[in-house]
């Protein structure tokens, strides 16, 4: 099975799996993205950090068309969101950043629900969704209701969700946030395994620098809607000392500690989440 | 980075164009996704059948005894079995909405419209899950109905087009629903404008009593009122009073459409 899956997902075209140009978007007074600017590469997988508002989620907003931008471009494999949507949704996993797998359904029937609105052909309709829930180790569980799973099961349902298009591009907002340490290991697991085995391009947010550090090719430090800095974890330590850490990096580059600078508005999806989590 | 990378030809008229034909399979799922959450959950089902089984019983049995509406000599039951019938699905389809606002909360919403799925078959999806919903809610309604006694055409194409009357009227009403979730955007105010719409949608209309004993500005409402099309269509299939279906077809079919346009132009809203 992980070989055909392989194929499917892996597709290295030297093309740019993400083209971010000259992006900015206001909402009302706030200015949230001001100019970003970067570029993925296809099979890496690159991390966008920075504290809550400093519009991580609004970039991936843009780029999974769920929201039209005031100014520049956003390419998804040469694909425009804005011109190309329904093409560029083709080409896309997304996982928002709030537990969003139904309740009121089993596990199956939460992937299967997105392999119908992915268009998948009814003859794989059923392969392709225990290949999905194979992936993330959620077999036994699939046909138990969703209530019954915990924090770390919902957000692997939700990959698995995100994965039964085989989607060129797996975008991830926040994927650990609100999880306790075990299913953050758990998450990550699944993540690098898949990594590894599809070299599917992985774009992910997160606030958590030694996650980072550990998982991201390359990381963007964005920062009052910009992107300050842009390299992989070891080149930007190295370029601010010894020993350094990302943290270090962050501090260094917006001259703020990463926890003070967040705004209250994210904070409230947060508590949110962590609500939902119990 | 070469300015004049040519664009792939996906252009956007054509996705336009195709949302018509992403519909059928999108109600299809919106169905079955609406089937196995009744599978898993029954409960609704069946404390939603308490309110008409008590307006059958105390309502339509002491009015049946009052003799006081004029029914065309039809047994004050079997008259307004059919009302009945149409309220019970307008219950639920009017708060349907709040199931939107959820979605919207939850992250549901976003991750719907990152599919390839186009808006108004994203909403037509939903209304159609409503319209089953309250279709099913009807069959038990047509069997309390039965238990009392009402007289109920059993010819099952007569059947057939009475839950498919109750399917597209009940669809609008989630339509609706959609729209003000759209508007309001909160639950508690949905659950507020529900509560305040459903009582005049239902009174203003041939539910309970015929049209024409109504005072004149109560008659006007009730000729904009697509639930009086929709009890005028079940009362003409079910209990043969005459009804002119062409029309009731035609105002519940366009409502829907009406429906289905505008809360897919509010979707934006929503997933902002």
């Amino acid at each position: 099975m992980s070989e055909a899956a392989g194929q499917a997902f892996t597709e290295r075209t030297g093309e740019p799996a993400v083209e971010c140009r000259g992006l900015s978007h206001r909402f009302g007074a706030v200015q949230a993205l001001d100019g970003v600017e970067f570029e993925v590469e296809a099979g890496e997988v690159f991390g966008l950090l920075g504290p809550n508002g400093a519009g991580k989620t609004t970039t991936i907003r843009v780029l999974v068309t769920l929201l039209r931008p005031d100014r520049g471009t956003v390419r998804v494999f040469g694909l425009d969101v804005v011109r190309n949507a329904m093409a560029v949704r083709r080409a896309i996993g997304y996982v928002p950043q709030q537990l969003s797998a139904d309740q009121s359904l089993s596990g199956y029937e939460n992937v299967w629900l997105f392999a119908r609105l992915f268009d998948v052909p009814r003859a794989q309709l059923r392969s392709r969704v225990w290949e999905a829930l194979a992936l993330m180790g959620l077999e036994e569980a699939a046909r138990r209701p969703v209530v019954t799973y915990s924090g770390g099961m919902v957000r692997r349902l939700e990959l698995a969700q995100a994965l039964v298009n085989r989607p060129r591009l797996l975008v991830l907002d926040e994927p650990t946030i609100g999880l306790d340490p075990v299913a953050r290991a758990s998450v990550w697991e699944r993540v690098q395994e898949l990594r590894a085995r599809t070299g599917m391009t992985v774009l992910l947010t997160t606030h958590y620098m030694d996650e980072a550090d550990r998982l991201c090719d390359r990381v963007a430090l964005m920062h009052r809607g910009q992107v300050v800095a842009l390299d992989s974890p070891v080149h930007l330590k190295r370029s601010v000392g010894q020993g350094a850490t990302l943290d270090d990096v962050f501090r260094h580059y917006t001259g703020s500690q990463l926890e003070e600078s967040g705004s209250f508005r994210d904070v409230r999806s947060t508590r949110r989440t962590a609500r939902r989590l119990g | 980075m070469s300015a004049a990378r040519a664009e792939p030809h996906v252009a956007s008229a054509e996705v336009r164009s195709r949302w018509w034909r992403q519909l059928p399979s999108r109600v299809w799922t919106f169905w079955m996704v609406e089937l196995y959450r009744i599978r898993h959950d029954r409960t609704e089902l069946y404390t939603r059948a308490i309110q008409p089984a008590l307006w059958l019983v105390i309502f339509g049995e002491t009015f049946t005894r009052l003799r006081a509406i004029p029914t065309g000599g039809l047994p004050y039951l079997d008259y307004m079995a059919p009302g009945i019938i149409a309220q019970s699905g307008l219950f639920i389809a009017i708060f349907y909405g709040i199931q939107i606002i959820w979605e919207r909360d939850a992250g549901v919403l976003a991750k719907l419209l990152a599919t390839p799925t186009p808006r108004v078959a994203l909403v037509s999806g939903k209304a159609f899950a409503a319209g089953l919903r309250a279709a099913i809610q009807s069959v038990i309604v047509f069997a309390l109905s039965a238990m009392l006694g009402v007289s109920i055409d059993w010819n099952p194409l007569h059947l057939v087009a009475a839950v498919l009357v109750v399917m597209v009227g009940s669809a609008f009403f989630s339509t609706l629903s959609m729209t003000i979730a759209g508007v309001v955007l909160s639950r508690e105010r949905l659950m507020g404008i529900g509560q305040a719409l459903t009582m005049p949608l239902f009174f203003a209309s041939n539910a309970l009593y015929p049209v024409r004993v109504m005072p004149g500005w109560l008659q006007a409402l009730s000729v904009v009122n697509p639930l009086s099309y929709e009890v005028e269509a079940l009362r003409g299939i079910l209990v043969g009073t005459p009804a002119d279906l062409a029309l009731d077809a035609l105002v519940l079919v366009s409502a829907l459409a009406a429906g289905v346009m505008a809360s897919s132009a509010l979707l934006a809203r929503l997933a902002r």
